[in-house]
């Protein structure tokens, strides 16, 4: 039995900052949603269940957030489900709600995630000590540092493609009314100026820390069909997991994103990533992860992606536009980034990403990943309805 | 049995705490704001219930609530629960009820505690009146407790201090409440984890092979993450092997126990099949290389335990580079 057909019917975010002092943690949520029920043109009645995900409780120090947050998911009375998934769970949030329509079980689900970092800190809550351990660890950026390191060993990248990774994406956030960073007159020189944080990483090659929400609404075909001016259509989903740490693990190019690549392209009838896909939200939070997963996910060989990002065609422009919303790179409200990417590449097959809108666009990329590079999920979402 | 499941795990308490800021919003800040001028809002919802505390959003509609209402600080007592023993934290440090309370003019309960001296004092229906603080910061402490009307108690429980508030600029309203939050576990090892940490404290490197894949892992996990089954076989490793990779950390954050900057490595024992981090000094960080040979520099013999911190950190042997084809599938 095959799955029903399912479509993004409407997005929204809130204007994601470092502090977003003048909304509580629901009404960071609420922003987003009525933002993507207005799009969706829906109400709270065509609601039928609610996804909600976020990256650790300890963020923010609220155990259980979706119970307090019922109300102003309009969930009272409806199921209410939360996903978690480390930073990759705005995807897998996203997968989840997916699955509800799939399976047939509900016509239209509200999908939210979000972090309110400035009511902790994340470096901190990602650095708590157990006791008999050595305390070398620095958060997230001290986490993937070596690995990158290990990555321009093995592919022998030469160490300005971070760089212009970093200019690209913030450039493109300036495009983006929404993002936390937009800097336009930002260039590869300047990031290479910027003070070395985890060597190799440097300061302008990380992302910021951001208060923000992602919304989606996601329906049936029916719902589909009556979008105005067509809806996204998911045409693959993919999930996969491993273990943080084993012998042998490729750190690098983690083998549960491989996988996950290789069932997604296969479930959307792509033979040819490079080619067949015309833009691609993937999760970089670091500058040298778009290389790293230009890789992983199949659009270039191993050890080849920073040639694609050297040649400058992960620009908008360029043969695969990568980021073009600006990226994590630009705002990273931890547990929404993955939703954000998600819904950024439903924007672009919609034909409504206003600035960074790629020309044509008709088959994109939506990408995340979470914990140490352990949880992945990705979806392909068309302006065509699948087998059409 | 093996001597791993005979030997006591070792504990170690865990505390982990944060001082959270909660950023109020438009309705919880209007409750915080009035209870600093010792007044208590409401908010009136779509079928005319008048919630106190308020709510942002309307528990049956979904809407955004704005018709904001006062309501009395007395009321009465709903429902209650006695606490014999309070905690560390709680509003009051004797015996009090926790009660739901309707102020009058509401139709929604209040939490609070009722300073009532003792359980046969404080009834369903009894009327309770808000003890005001001193001092008002715009935080829930504010009202220390609610008292009975009619025989308030006769020696008033001390008031604990106000709680944390968060910077503002003179004369602004509140936009954001300190909460702590302290954790306390007590975190304990495997007994795989244990025996390898009792090794550490003699000066040892345990670690145990795989029978299926005959991987070395150290730490031991207990069980082949790879193949399930449990790792029995002990391996003593020595003290070199190679940095596969590493980063420099230049960044101070909170709760940082090595001051930066310092060199975060893999380090992969000689015979492991599983890098550890560990931090490698002795040399200038711009001289540390992938495939470098180092050992560990262990502190002196009277201050280790059973920590991985007897090793002080690794340096530099001076023995050629490992070729990076030799560790290049650690990565």
């Amino acid at each position: 039995m095959g799955k029903q057909l399912a479509a993004v019917l409407g997005t929204g975010q809130t204007h994601h900052r470092a502090k977003r002092t003048d909304v509580s943690m629901p009404g960071l949520l609420r922003e987003a949603v009525d933002r993507a029920m207005e799009d969706a043109r829906v109400d709270w009645p065509d609601i039928d269940a609610v996804v909600v995900g976020k990256a650790p409780d300890m963020f923010e120090g609220v155990m259980m957030p979706e119970l307090f947050l019922a109300d102003a998911l309009g969930a009272n009375g409806k199921p209410l489900l939360r996903v978690h998934t480390a930073g990759s769970v705005g995807g897998s949030t996203a997968l989840v709600a997916a699955s509800l329509v799939q399976a047939g079980v509900h016509r239209r689900v509200l999908t939210v995630a979000y972090e309110k970092q400035s009511e902790s800190n994340a470096m901190w809550a990602l650095s708590i000590l157990p006791p008999f351990q050595m305390p070398v660890g620095a958060g997230a950026g001290g986490y993937f540092a070596p690995h990158v390191r290990s990555y321009i060993r093995r592919s022998g990248a030469p160490e300005h493609v971070g760089a212009i990774v970093a200019a690209k994406d913030r450039r493109n956030g300036a495009l983006n009314p929404f993002a936390h960073l937009r800097q336009p007159d930002i260039t590869v020189e300047s990031v290479r100026a910027s003070q070395m944080l985890w060597d190799p990483i440097r300061y302008d090659e990380t992302c910021p820390s951001s208060d923000g929400a992602c919304a989606m609404v996601l329906g049936d075909e029916a719902a589909g069909d009556a979008v105005v001016g067509g809806a996204a259509w998911i045409h693959a989903t993919a999930m996969r997991t491993e273990p943080t740490t084993f012998a042998g693990r490729d750190q690098v190019n983690p083998r549960a994103g491989q996988e996950a690549a290789a069932a997604l392209w296969r479930e959307a009838g792509i033979s040819d990533p490079l080619s067949e896909v015309d833009a691609a939200e993937i999760y970089v939070p670091f500058s040298w992860f778009e290389p790293m997963w230009l890789e992983n996910l199949g659009f270039m060989p191993e050890g080849e992606g920073w040639k694609l990002t050297e040649a400058g065609e992960t620009a908008i422009g360029g043969r695969l536009p990568v980021n073009p919303s600006g990226g994590v790179l630009s705002s990273n409200p931890i547990g929404a980034s993955g939703m954000l990417r998600f819904s950024e590449a439903a924007k672009q097959v919609m034909g409504r990403a206003g600035d960074y809108q790629v020309d044509g666009a008709r088959t994109a990329l939506g990408h995340a990943y979470g914990g140490g590079s352990q949880y992945f999920s990705m979806w392909v979402v068309g302006s065509a309805k699948p087998g059409s | 049995m093996t001597a791993a499941e005979t030997e006591t795990p070792l504990s170690a308490p865990l505390d982990v705490g944060f001082d959270y800021t909660r950023s109020v919003g438009p309705v919880l800040g209007r409750f915080v704001n009035a209870l600093r001028e010792r007044r208590v809002v409401g908010v009136r919802g779509d079928d005319g219930r008048v919630h106190v505390p308020p709510v942002e959003y309307d528990p049956d509609t979904a809407r955004a609530l704005t018709d904001f209402t006062d309501v009395g600080d007395e009321g009465t007592v709903v429902s209650w629960s006695w606490v014999a023993e309070p905690l560390d934290g709680q509003p009051l440090q004797r015996p009090f009820a926790w009660a739901l309370i309707r102020l009058d003019g509401a139709d929604t309960c209040l939490l609070h505690a009722v300073d009532a001296g003792s359980p046969s004092r404080i009834s369903t229906g009894m009327r309770v009146k808000a003890r005001w603080a001193d001092e008002t910061v715009g935080h829930i402490r504010d009202i220390v407790c609610f008292v009975s009307v009619d025989s308030p108690p006769e020696d008033p429980a001390p008031a604990p201090p106000p709680p944390p508030v968060a910077e503002r600029a003179e004369g602004e309203p509140v936009s954001t409440v300190i909460t702590p939050i302290h954790l306390h576990y007590m975190h304990s090892a495997s007994p795989e984890e244990s025996r390898y940490l009792r090794g550490l404290a003699e000066g040892r490197l345990l670690g145990q092979r795989c029978p299926a894949c005959g991987k070395v892992y150290v730490p031991p996990r207990g069980a082949c993450p790879t193949d399930g089954v449990p790792t029995t076989d002990e391996v003593e490793l020595p003290d070199t092997g190679i940095v596969t990779t590493f980063c420099i950390v230049n960044v101070p954050f909170l709760g940082q126990r090595i001051k930066p900057p310092y060199v975060a490595a893999y380090i992969l024992l000689d015979g492991a099949d599983i890098a550890f981090l560990h931090l490698v000094l002795g040399c200038e960080a711009s001289e540390v290389r992938m495939g470098m040979r180092v050992r560990a520099a262990w502190k002196p013999r009277e201050e280790w335990s059973t920590t991985l911190e007897n090793i002080a950190h690794f340096e530099p042997t001076g023995e050629p580079d490992a070729p990076y084809e030799s560790f290049a599938h650690h990565l």
